[in-house]
């Protein structure tokens, strides 16, 4: 196999998963929808009650909706991340992945593949939530918004290997409400996307080093970070080092030889 | 089109298939699920324009084997050689000369058939204008010209197991497996397909590894295995079975062959 036949499994895999979202236009609307109602309606009733002082990378006092905005931004590479895992399932169940497996190109390639084709949707995603965040004065400085691909880029890739590590492990699609009582939420709300630390270190210590070892708390300050002209070194640092965990896990699990998908024949 | 000219995108970066190897071969293939044994010492081969019928009861093992051959999973013990190259040490080079129709549908049902087409083209790194002019050649052959832009939704189950035989051949194989491909399909849908696989055998050169439960796919100038409780009961020239079992025809080979001893 040549770079080239590589070039073009990537490319039909990432166009394949664009027309999936363009053919769900539910799936676009409520991804869209989701932070947006946080953003007008939350942050809108929680503006008074949850002051946030002056911490990097804001240079003076901000409003509780700027403070959340990377948060939700978080939100959907961590919802979307979750959504591929959901059609890793669903597509294992209905039949459709073994025309993925069954590619002569090498396994971990396909599922680099299907991991940047989910982050290019991400991505698109977080632009329009910011595009229409722009309209309730969620106004980061021009260059912003391009410092802050490269962060949305590996914070995705980071959240989408999570979920390909998950549909190698779960075996049903029923068991994939699980994942959103004990992934999504307990990251989300475990996590500096709705309140700095600093505020959760004085209410409860345990809680703050819960929220200091998610990973998604590294990829929303990453973000953070980014959109404000900063580099977060730390963050950037500890989200890479969970992308190689969570993905290494995910090809481990998807091997023929090793994996979750070789014993979970077995238990069928 | 000649069988000579049958030859994957991706070749170039394998050698050419050796004509002396034989298309498939298993060899004391053996594999199980934690205690239960699901193939045990399974042996056959498959040569170039060959179609040998795999048949066996539901639970025979035969979904079990076409996982193996197409390297869902990794075989425990024995080998699996396609043209010459073992499926575990080779994957690329063997996997590029398979099709396979497996039993359960796998096409994307929101996506159009050339969108269907186009995304399997892809996953053997095959460019697009190439991709374009087989969709065209196959899709003519399975008699779905007028429905490429259709979603595959809209399609009946047959049309959309013609799909799939002509997805299956857009990359150009030499090997063809298709596991209880005319399950659920009705009578003219499932004469179209054994016609059209036939056609493939004769005119291509093609290898083809055909699974069923249903004895009346069985051709009587062909070869089968029968496969029983993951092991190989019979195989060879239907007639030869037919004798050796002792009976008058191939389901009564089939009955006493697979038949469980009393007490």
């Amino acid at each position: 196999m040549k770079a080239i036949h590589y070039y073009r499994c990537l490319a039909g895999i990432v166009r394949r998963e664009g027309l999936r979202f363009l053919h769900q236009r539910g799936r676009f609307i409520s991804a869209l929808v989701r932070p947006l109602v946080w953003l007008l309606i939350f942050a809108a009733g929680f503006r008074f009650v949850l002051g946030v002082s002056i911490i990097p990378p804001y240079e003076t006092y901000v409003p509780y909706e700027v403070y959340i905005a990377p948060g939700l931004i978080g939100m959907i590479l961590l919802f979307q991340g979750m959504q591929s895992s959901l059609s890793m399932v669903y597509d294992r169940e209905m039949g459709s992945m073994r025309t993925l497996m069954v590619s002569p190109l090498p396994r971990w390639f396909l599922l680099v593949a299907k991991l940047l084709a989910g982050v290019v949707v991400s991505v698109l995603q977080a632009y329009v939530f910011l595009a229409i965040a722009y309209f309730w004065e969620i106004e980061p400085p021009p260059l912003g918004y391009l410092t802050v691909l490269p962060a949305l880029i590996l914070a995705g890739m980071m959240l989408g290997a999570l979920g390909l590590l998950l549909s190698s492990a779960i075996r049903q699609l029923e068991n994939f409400a699980g994942v959103m009582n004990f992934v999504i939420f307990p990251m989300f709300f475990a996590s500096s996307a709705l309140y700095p630390l600093w505020h959760v270190q004085e209410a409860s210590l345990p809680l703050y080093y819960v929220c200091e070892a998610n990973p998604f708390t590294h990829a929303v300050e990453l973000i953070r970070f980014a959109l404000y002209e900063q580099f977060d070194l730390q963050s950037a640092l500890v989200v890479l080092g969970w992308l190689v965990v969570f993905m290494g896990l995910a090809i481990y699990g998807y091997d023929p030889a090793r994996g979750l998908i070789a014993r979970r024949a077995a238990a069928e | 089109m000649q069988a000579t000219e049958r030859r994957t995108e991706t070749e170039d970066t394998a050698s050419a298939p050796r004509d002396d190897a034989l298309a498939l071969e298993v060899a004391s293939l053996s594999h199980a699920f934690g205690d239960r044994a699901a193939l045990s010492d399974v042996s056959f081969s498959l040569r170039r324009g060959e179609r040998m019928v795999l048949l066996g009861l539901n639970g025979a093992g035969k979904t079990t084997l076409f996982s193996l051959i197409t390297r869902l999973y990794d075989h425990r013990g024995g080998a699996i050689r396609i043209f010459g190259r073992e499926i575990k040490e080779q994957p690329s080079e063997a996997l590029a000369r398979i099709g396979v129709v497996f039993q359960q549908s796998t096409l994307d049902l929101d996506l159009t058939v050339a969108q269907n087409l186009f995304y399997h083209a892809s996953l053997h790194g095959i460019a697009r204008s190439v991709a374009a002019e087989r969709m065209k050649h196959e899709i003519e052959r399975v008699g779905l010209s007028d429905r490429l832009r259709d979603k595959v939704r809209e399609l009946s189950g047959g049309q959309r197991r013609r799909v799939e035989i002509a997805r299956a051949l857009l990359h150009r194989p030499q090997l063809l497996l298709l596991d209880e491909a005319t399950v659920g399909l009705d009578i003219a849908s499932r004469q179209f397909l054994i016609d059209h696989v036939r056609r493939l055998c004769a005119e291509e050169n093609l290898a083809v590894l055909w699974a069923t439960h249903l004895i009346d796919e069985v051709e009587t100038t062909g070869k089968v295995i029968v496969l029983h409780r993951g092991k190989v009961l019979a195989q060879g020239a239907v007639p030869d079975v037919i004798r050796t079992a002792g009976a008058p025809s191939m389901r009564a080979a089939f009955d006493a062959l697979t038949r469980e001893p009393k007490g």
